[in-house]
């Protein structure tokens, strides 16, 4: 059937397609595809799926390059999220996701909805969402507006995972002027199912009644999806949808029904109506099971009057589910939602004919054939060139840069790198998260990566988010590779094995060459990393577009880690715990100075080649610090990388908060190194390791061909930190760095009046 | 023994009271829908954290008028356990069965950590099991956990000894009081007059493992057992 | 029966220590609002209803603030308007 025109839809101009965000080549393929031009629903559900946010058409052919398979991989990429095995017949399903220019406008509800799309994606596989991360980038805390936004992006993902109850148990935020006006937002949740309860978002089944189910929906976020493709300008500033508003009751609800949907048995496919809401559901749940489909946009609940096709189709309102039922078992369906005080509607039924095919009543408004709609979507691999001025900087020899007259008392760096919010301790942040519900969490925020045990089971999941702007921006390439061994160097801390990642992707606008030469790149990197330490990636997100009139975003690849610790006794923590055990360092401090928070905070310089990554080295280490563990030598494990070794020292001594402990280090051994670099260098591949048992430590490390110098000894909590080279020596009390580590942030919040503003203000839920 | 776990639809410590019964004690423990009308045999009620009915009006404010609590108010009135923790407080507040009300923290932000906590009455059914003055570190996790109370109220707590926990010790002197959340007299826990409903901010369902850092919490628990059983 | 909206305000009780207002008050200083002595932040409620005349309307409003819209304990409560639909 032809679809007509609606009386008062546009005419379908130039500007029009542009305002669409769609090519003119592109609208050509549209008029190719239906054999005639498109109505102007028709337009709108294209523009939505051939976003960039929906059809990955810009990074398709670079994430192909990515391993996507080990054994244990249950559902790879293109799923509502990845599944892993983990064991006894169970499986993880995890996923990240950004957030990124909702939140830019609109703190708080960017955040909030964010947080609720990722737990969607995990609980639509059938799994029960058990730990929620973050990855956030924010401009310098030294901007009233950064304040505010930071403040209201924290407390939006606190407010709606603490209502959920799923416990937010990690995460890590850096600030930079490159995120100013464009903050990063990535939520990852992660969920435990088991294996047989695994469902996936593949319509079936002829005569299968479709359902909507949860909240009515209105006109928030309308064209959200193509929003999330355009740049940040100032001309889009009128352009930009409804703020889309959370609802974290109403998301528990359909949380707790989803799940006992699935285990029922009633139903054949269910999936988040997220970006681009019931189109690309629909769309994408037909295509996946290469059926015909087709939608009353008249039976869909409305929460506003005169709603357009249109609207209704693009419309991003929150916490709405679509259900593929079992034809026959619809009572059922019903009497669950009914339980959870959740409306459900039929609004259209899988079908013999292959077309996609949308009615308001009787009129047909929209009509694809076949699943084109998403299988027709062009990719680009548009020209890539590596931006000059970063050749340049990366070339620059950082370590001639004469040191600050300051820097000859090292405590006084040690105060300017500690001091810096990205290195200082978040806890401001993750006291706003709920982090011990469900009680699972064995570690959670503040340590290497967290840690939470499976309940009825021995094992444990160690989680982490991890990525590296400054390095990915001089070197794409390096830059990726190091976020996923950092990563994973973080999980094998607390014990576990690195199993999988799911990735997000933060870059600017691919069609210029210098961006899309920074997204090859770092795909490629992420590819090396996975491949050579045996962790696929499962799924993830691509966000694009992240310039703002001020500046383009550093290029940043955020990895979501998950390893497997298989015996709770194994779990190993970042802080030294017992007086008089043996402090070993495994790896090697190099002269590497390139992009270091160092070179940012005291010489407020980018540049520099980022760290070496010795990707074998990496695994090495991995399968060191894992072997020494099992062998029960390890007291505590903490990864040395941001800030350097002496930071990365000083975390080690005072991060278990009222319980700190000092040490007594001695780097002598490294003294031809130059001091700087010795202590704030961010030399990769090397871990802090307390141990009573020093020898046996050594000799697992030397069988893995890791090299280890035995460095110091824990001391007691009445003495400082001591760090001696050569004939020099640092001394710093405890009480010290605590109030640098642990107030720095504080202290910026509570003087900031946005920030109050936002706490006072916001809606207490 | 057979706790009865009151489960409101944003409900969401329901699961991890639901095992420290049945894992951390050994007891039974079940779960009461709030539509339902009947406790089930229930000894002892727990009124678990959570939002209830997404509490956006007020924390627990709803929550009193459900078909449940109407039971769960005569079962106190006979003078059997309530146990009301976080936004079971709240409710229990807000439904009268304890004087007082919980608002937003004064910080206005959220609070998640582990405090300290002074049992400032060991001679409740709840607490039995401790000391007077014994430090206990269990686990806080709220937005609105700012005891409040007008002076007259507050006296007479104070006064018949109803003020079960305080929280203490923040930096500096132990034994000081410190509220994490503004708290009157850094209140964290009270009994009503009949001693038989406590209500606390704190989770001690959440400290029931030294896995997960404390164990403290297993004492109310036991408590719970101990004089019901006797 | 006819129609009405019914504007309540609900706010701290007076006196008691109101953090959310206090935040506000020191903000608006610190942006150079020199004047201002105090702000109270509560909430505004609009009831939509069917009766008999306003004052039945306003009669009823009070009725739900009573019982659950306000707490008593912490909050007063005022009909700030009352109008035909």
């Amino acid at each position: 059937m032809t679809p007509l025109p609606r009386p008062g839809d546009p005419t379908i101009t130039p500007a029009l397609i542009a305002e669409h965000g769609l090519t003119i080549e592109e609208y050509q393929r549209v008029e190719q595809m239906l054999g005639r031009a498109p109505t102007f629903t028709e337009l709108g559900v294209v523009s939505a799926l051939w976003s960039e946010h929906c059809s990955y058409k810009h990074s398709r052919p670079l994430l192909r390059r990515l391993p996507t398979k080990a054994p244990y991989v249950l559902q790879g990429p293109g799923e509502n999220a990845g599944v892993i095995a983990i064991g006894d017949g169970l499986a993880v399903a995890f996923k990240i996701e950004s957030h990124n220019h909702p939140s830019a406008v609109e703190p708080y509800q960017g955040a909030a909805t964010g947080v609720g799309g990722i737990l969607r994606d995990v609980f639509t596989m059938g799994a029960r969402p058990i730990a929620l991360l973050n990855s956030l980038r924010f401009g310098s805390l030294d901007s009233p507006r950064v304040r505010y936004l930071f403040a209201g992006v924290v407390k939006g993902i606190g407010d709606y995972g603490n209502c959920v109850g799923v416990p937010t148990v990690g995460g890590e935020v850096a600030f930079d002027e490159a995120y100013e006006g464009n903050p990063l937002v990535n939520a990852m949740c992660v969920g435990v199912l088991h294996e047989k309860d695994l469902i996936r978002a593949v319509a079936q089944g002829v005569g299968n009644p479709i359902i909507a189910v949860g909240a009515r929906t209105g006109r928030d976020g309308i064209h959200g999806a193509s929003f999330a493709s355009a740049d940040l300008s100032e001309e889009n500033e009128a352009k930009r949808p409804q703020v889309q508003v959370g609802d974290p009751f109403t998301e528990k609800l359909l949380l707790e029904a989803s799940l006992e949907l699935i285990h029922s048995g009633a139903i054949v496919a269910i999936q988040d109506m997220g970006a681009a809401g019931l189109t690309s559901s629909s769309a994408e749940m037909a295509a996946r099971g290469d059926v015909g489909i087709t939608i009353d946009v008249t039976k869909v609940p409305l929460r506003e009057r005169g709603m357009t096709p249109y609207e209704i189709l693009l419309s991003e309102s929150q916490e709405r589910m679509l259900v593929v039922a079992r034809k026959g078992r619809e009572r059922e369906v019903a009497a669950i939602l009914e339980k959870w005080d959740l409306t459900a509607s039929v609004i259209g039924e899988v079908i013999a004919e292959p077309v996609y095919r949308v009615t308001e009543g009787d009129r047909v408004v929209a009509e694809f054939p076949g699943t084109k709609l998403i299988t027709d979507c062009p990719t680009y691999t548009p020209d890539a060139r590596e931006d000059p001025t970063i050749t340049a900087l990366r070339a620059r020899d950082v370590g001639s840069i004469p040191e600050r007259r300051e820097e000859a008392d090292p405590l006084w760096t040690l105060e300017q790198v500690i001091t810096s919010p990205t290195i200082a301790s978040k806890m401001w942040v993750y006291r706003q998260y709920d982090h011990t519900v469900r009680t699972n969490t064995v570690i959670g925020p503040g340590g290497d990566a967290a840690v939470v045990r499976i309940r009825d089971t021995r094992r444990a999941l160690a989680l982490k988010t991890d990525g590296n702007g400054r390095y990915c921006y001089l070197d794409a390439r390096i830059g990726a590779r190091i976020a996923v061994a950092e990563a994973a160097r973080n999980v094998a801390c607390t014990g576990a094995r690195p199993l999988a990642i799911t990735n997000n992707l933060n870059f600017g606008n691919p069609r210029r060459p210098e961006v899309y030469f920074q997204l090859r790149e770092a795909t490629a990197g992420m590819a090396e990393a996975c491949e050579q330490l045996g962790t696929p990636v499962t799924g993830g997100n691509v966000s694009l577009y992240n310039e703002s009139p001020a500046s383009a975003v550093y290029p940043t690849p955020v990895i979501g880690m998950v390893g497997l610790i298989d015996d709770l006794d194994s779990i190993t923590r970042s802080h030294f715990s017992t007086e008089g055990d043996t402090i070993v360092l495994l790896g090697t401090p190099t002269a590497e100075l390139g992009g270091s928070e160092y070179l940012a905070r005291v010489h407020h310089l980018v540049a520099g080649a980022p760290p070496n990554c010795d990707l074998k080295g990496e695994r090495d280490l991995i399968e060191a610090v894992l072997a020494s563990i099992e062998a029960g030598v390890v007291r505590s494990a903490h990864d040395s990388s941001d800030g350097g070794l002496a930071v990365a020292l000083a975390e080690c001594c005072i991060i278990d908060r009222g319980r700190p402990l000092g040490a007594r280090i001695d780097l002598s051994s490294f003294a031809a190194l130059p001091m700087r670099a010795l202590l704030f260098g961010e030399a990769q591949a090397r871990i802090i390791i307390s141990t009573p048992d020093p020898t046996a430590l050594r000799e697992v490390a030397t069988r893995h061909g890791v090299t280890s110098t035995t460095i110091g000894t824990v001391a007691s909590a009445d003495d400082p930190l001591e760090i001696r080279v050569g004939d020099r020596t640092l001394t710093a009390s405890l009480p010290w760095l605590d109030r640098l580590y642990f107030e720095t942030i504080p202290d910026i919040m509570t003087k900031s009046a946005a920030a109050v503003v936002t706490a006072a203000t916001e809606s207490p839920v | 023994m057979k706790f009865g776990i009151v489960t409101f639809p944003g409900s969401n410590c329901d699961y991890d009271t639901y095992h420290a019964v049945v894992d951390a004690l050994g007891e039974e423990a079940t779960y009461l829908w709030h539509k339902e009308h009947d406790l089930r045999g229930s000894d002892v009620v727990i009124l678990p954290g959570g939002f209830s009915y997404g509490d956006y009006l007020r924390a627990g404010a709803i929550a009193r008028f459900s078909p449940i609590m109407r039971e769960v108010a005569a079962h106190a009135e006979r003078g059997a356990p309530v146990l009301a923790i976080c936004n079971g407080f709240q409710i229990a507040c807000e439904a009268g069965m304890l004087p007082g009300a919980l608002l937003r923290n004064a910080s206005l932000r959220f609070v998640c950590e582990a405090v300290r906590l002074r049992v400032e009455n060991a001679d409740t059914q709840f607490t039995n099991r401790y000391d007077r003055g014994q430090l206990v570190t269990v686990p806080i996790a709220h937005g609105d956990g700012r005891y409040t109370a007008d002076d007259e109220t507050l006296a007479r707590i104070e006064g018949e000894g109803r003020v079960v926990f305080r929280y203490v010790g923040g930096p500096g002197d132990a034994d000081e009081w410190w509220s994490p959340n503004g708290s009157m007299n850094a209140i964290a826990g009270i009994v009503n007059a009949a001693g038989n409903v406590l209500g606390m901010m704190p989770h001690p369902e959440r400290a029931v493992d030294d896995l997960l850092g404390s164990s403290d919490g297993m004492g109310i628990f036991e408590s719970i057992l101990s004089r019901v059983a006797a | 029966m006819s129609r009405f909206r019914v504007a309540v305000h609900i706010a701290p009780r007076r006196g008691l220590l109101d953090p959310q207002g206090k935040a506000v008050t020191d903000a608006l200083r610190t942006l150079g609002f020199a004047s201002v002595q105090d702000v109270h932040v509560g909430r505004h409620l609009v009831v939509e209803m069917d009766a008999a005349d306003p004052a039945a309307a306003e009669r009823t409003t009070r009725d739900m603030c009573n019982k659950l819209l306000a707490n008593p304990v912490i909050e007063d409560f005022e009909i700030a308007s009352v109008s035909t639909l």
